[in-house]
């Protein structure tokens, strides 16, 4: 993974200093919180309903077992000892004191850490599929790229003040596992007659306005890359509206435009730009990709003769086709993709066990998740979207090890992309701008699809959750849909059905009238049993929707 | 009643105006009555409380004050999805009153 050069670290190590003194000059009363929040906000520090929280960036999702561990440190020494793995790929703290808050960044900086532009108006972290780099669908690692727009895009004068927040993912196979056409920028890299490149997707986004991307360049050479990014961030940048915040994502722009018209501009900035010369060197891509290669017992074909990996070795209950393959076989079945060696799989460490908080992870935890990559991952980890952990590189045979140290830490429930794999946003408990709940949502049905035992008979099901119209929750995106809304003072539910946030990316529409706490636990049960009820053959949960429509669904909803 | 509330400038911890001070526990807290708004503006010109703001109330249980919106109630007590961190963690009815 990449590695902070002399200048990476400088700039890391001078943001640290100068946040410093702005909290000392705040907490002595010479800077007023109008002059305090938007420096605090530069640095990830936000004001939540009970104390100041910190969102620690964690670029595309990939960090190593020391990172881990410091991430853990922070969580026993300056919170109250767990972290909160976010849909960016980040971690937040929810209990962080403003006195310690330089402290933190200075220790996060000790491991290449930092949570520089993890809010405000500029480009956020940049995020990836979790299984970079070691996918087998992958057509390149495309890791390297994000890293390469992170630097781009880290303190870039031009683009620190857009009229709102701007969100790059970057992916490079076309089985979508980002969400990629929900970003203001979706970059997937794409193979053609032998020559990578990147289709550029722009204006997308959920929130109060929810879009799906379009394509706006089918194919940009890995050596423009920046540039097409700076052309289209220019002319938003140029005409994105500061009017109204409600309307100044790049989204609207590019709607209000048109698809057509906005990248007639982009490419007219674009050939300004070839002329200007700003792409980086490509050597520095090449430096960059350096970091990211496979580790080397993983390049080229498997050696059979290593035994280790030699199926006869396996534990039988991995092999397929032995039967009854007990819990552990369930782990594997769910929680495990295919990886670029064949002995190697890449393994879902879910936190999300029964019941439990949505990627919460106690500092424990997170120890052991550091161990285990140490040990059986290459020194690798990575963040998922869905709050959930990766350990990338696991061999076959050593599967049996890994979940058993996942499950008596709590960390082995077999639910990847199942019912229980719910991603919830801290909601009103934590955040000062939800309207509703979250969190006990999630706990009550995921508690639950565990008694009814419907949830493997129900398959594939994403179901997401947001707590207010921001839809922190991805609730557009789930194939079942939840938004929190206040109504009076009180909390109700609106539900939504068919949404999407993979390859076939859709928006999830409103089934009608909102539920209470209790009645949208009961809702989501209704909706699974009509699709148990309507389904054929092999079709999961949104297929069956997209064939059948709202009305059945309504029709057991609202009788 | 009108309530004053605020966060902590050092820990941002929810607090509550006291009628001469603040303090963390809702129980403390008075009602500012038509002053509330002026003894806001005062207190965060003195930069001793973030951000400041009146909220409404009634009176409930014991005398203690309850904000009528839940946002405020959760912010009284703290996360109703872990007992253990909030203010109250050795009562076990405090989250459904807050509810």
């Amino acid at each position: 993974m990449y590695a902070y050069d002399q200048y990476d670290q400088a700039m890391v190590d001078a943001r640290v200093a100068e946040f410093r003194d702005q909290c000392e000059r705040r907490l002595a009363g010479k800077l007023s919180e109008d002059q305090f929040k938007p420096l605090r906000l530069m640095n990830g520090l936000y004001l939540q309903l009970h104390a100041y929280m910190l969102r620690v960036a964690i670029p595309y999702g990939t960090l190593n077992a020391r990172q881990m561990r410091m991430l853990a440190t922070i969580a026993e020494k300056y919170d109250r000892g767990y972290g909160h793995f976010t849909t960016r790929q980040n971690i937040q703290y929810n209990w962080i004191k403003l006195e310690d808050a330089a402290d933190i960044l200075a220790d996060l900086a000790t491991v290449e850490m930092h949570a520089i532009q993890t809010s405000g108006n500029c480009i956020r972290n940049i995020s990836s599929d979790h299984f970079a780099g070691a996918a087998a669908d992958e057509v390149a690692d495309p890791r390297p790229y994000a890293e390469l727009l992170r630097q781009w895009s880290s303190f870039h004068p031009e683009f620190s003040y857009l009229p709102r927040k701007f969100k790059f993912c970057v992916i490079a196979s076309e089985t979508d596992r980002t969400a990629m056409r929900l970003h203001d920028i979706g970059i997937r890299i794409v193979e053609r007659d032998g020559e990578l490149g990147a289709q550029f997707y722009v204006g997308g986004g959920m929130g109060r306005t929810p879009m799906i991307a379009p394509l706006v360049r089918d194919f940009v050479p890995l050596d423009q890359l920046v540039t097409y990014a700076e052309a289209c961030l220019r002319v938003y940048n140029r005409y994105g509206r500061r009017d109204n915040k409600y309307k100044a994502r790049i989204k609207i722009l590019v709607h209000e435009l048109g698809a057509e018209e906005y990248t007639r501009q982009v490419e007219e900035e674009f050939a300004h730009l070839l002329e200007q010369g700003i792409e980086p060197p490509l050597a520095e891509l090449e430096r960059i990709r350096g970091f990211f290669e496979l580790p080397e017992p993983l390049r080229g074909k498997p050696d059979a003769a290593a035994g280790k990996n030699d199926d006869r070795q396996l534990d039988p209950r991995l092999r397929g086709g032995d039967g009854d393959g007990g819990e552990l076989g369930t782990w594997v079945q769910h929680n495990t993709h295919s990886h670029q060696h064949p002995d190697y799989v890449s393994a879902i460490v879910s936190l999300k066990p029964v019941g439990g908080i949505p990627g919460d992870a106690t500092a424990d935890q997170m120890r052991v998740l550091a161990d285990l990559a140490e040990r059986y991952s290459f020194d690798e980890l990575r963040v998922m979207h869905t709050q959930n952990v990766v350990l990338p590189h696991v061999a076959k045979a050593d599967l049996p090890a890994v979940w058993q140290a996942l499950s008596e830490a709590g960390m082995g429930t077999p639910n990847a992309d199942l019912m229980g794999d719910i991603i919830a946003c801290p909601g009103l408990d934590y955040c000062s701008l939800a309207n509703a709940r979250s969190i006990p949502i999630a706990q009550r049905i995921s508690e639950r699809f565990a008694a009814n035992g419907k949830e493997a008979t129900l398959g594939e099901l994403k179901l997401k959750i947001s707590g207010c119209i921001n839809a922190c929750g991805h609730h557009h995106a789930g194939h079942i849909g939840i938004l929190g809304v206040d109504r009076k003072g009180t909390e109700n539910y609106q539900l939504l059905l068919g949404g999407s946030e993979a390859e076939d990316t859709s928006l999830a529409k409103i089934t009608g009238p909102g539920f209470d706490e209790h009645g949208i636990v009961d809702a989501v049960e209704t909706a699974a049993d009509v699709y148990l009820r309507e389904r054929e053959d092999g079709e999961r949960f949104l297929d069956t929707y997209r064939r059948i429509g709202m009305a059945p669904f309504k029709e057991a909803l609202y009788a | 009643m009108n309530l004053i509330t605020g966060n902590d400038l050092k820990t941002g911890a929810v607090t509550w105006w006291t009628g001469s001070g603040w303090s963390s526990a809702i129980e403390d807290a008075v009602d500012a009555g038509d002053d509330a708004e002026a003894i806001a503006a005062t207190e965060e010109a003195a930069r001793r409380v973030n951000v400041p703001y009146v909220v409404e109330a009634e009176h409930g249980p014991d005398s203690v004050p309850r904000p009528s919106h839940i946002k405020e109630r959760v912010r009284a007590l703290g996360p109703t999805v872990r007992p253990d961190l909030t203010l109250k963690p050795e009562d076990p009815s405090a989250i459904e009153k807050v509810i």
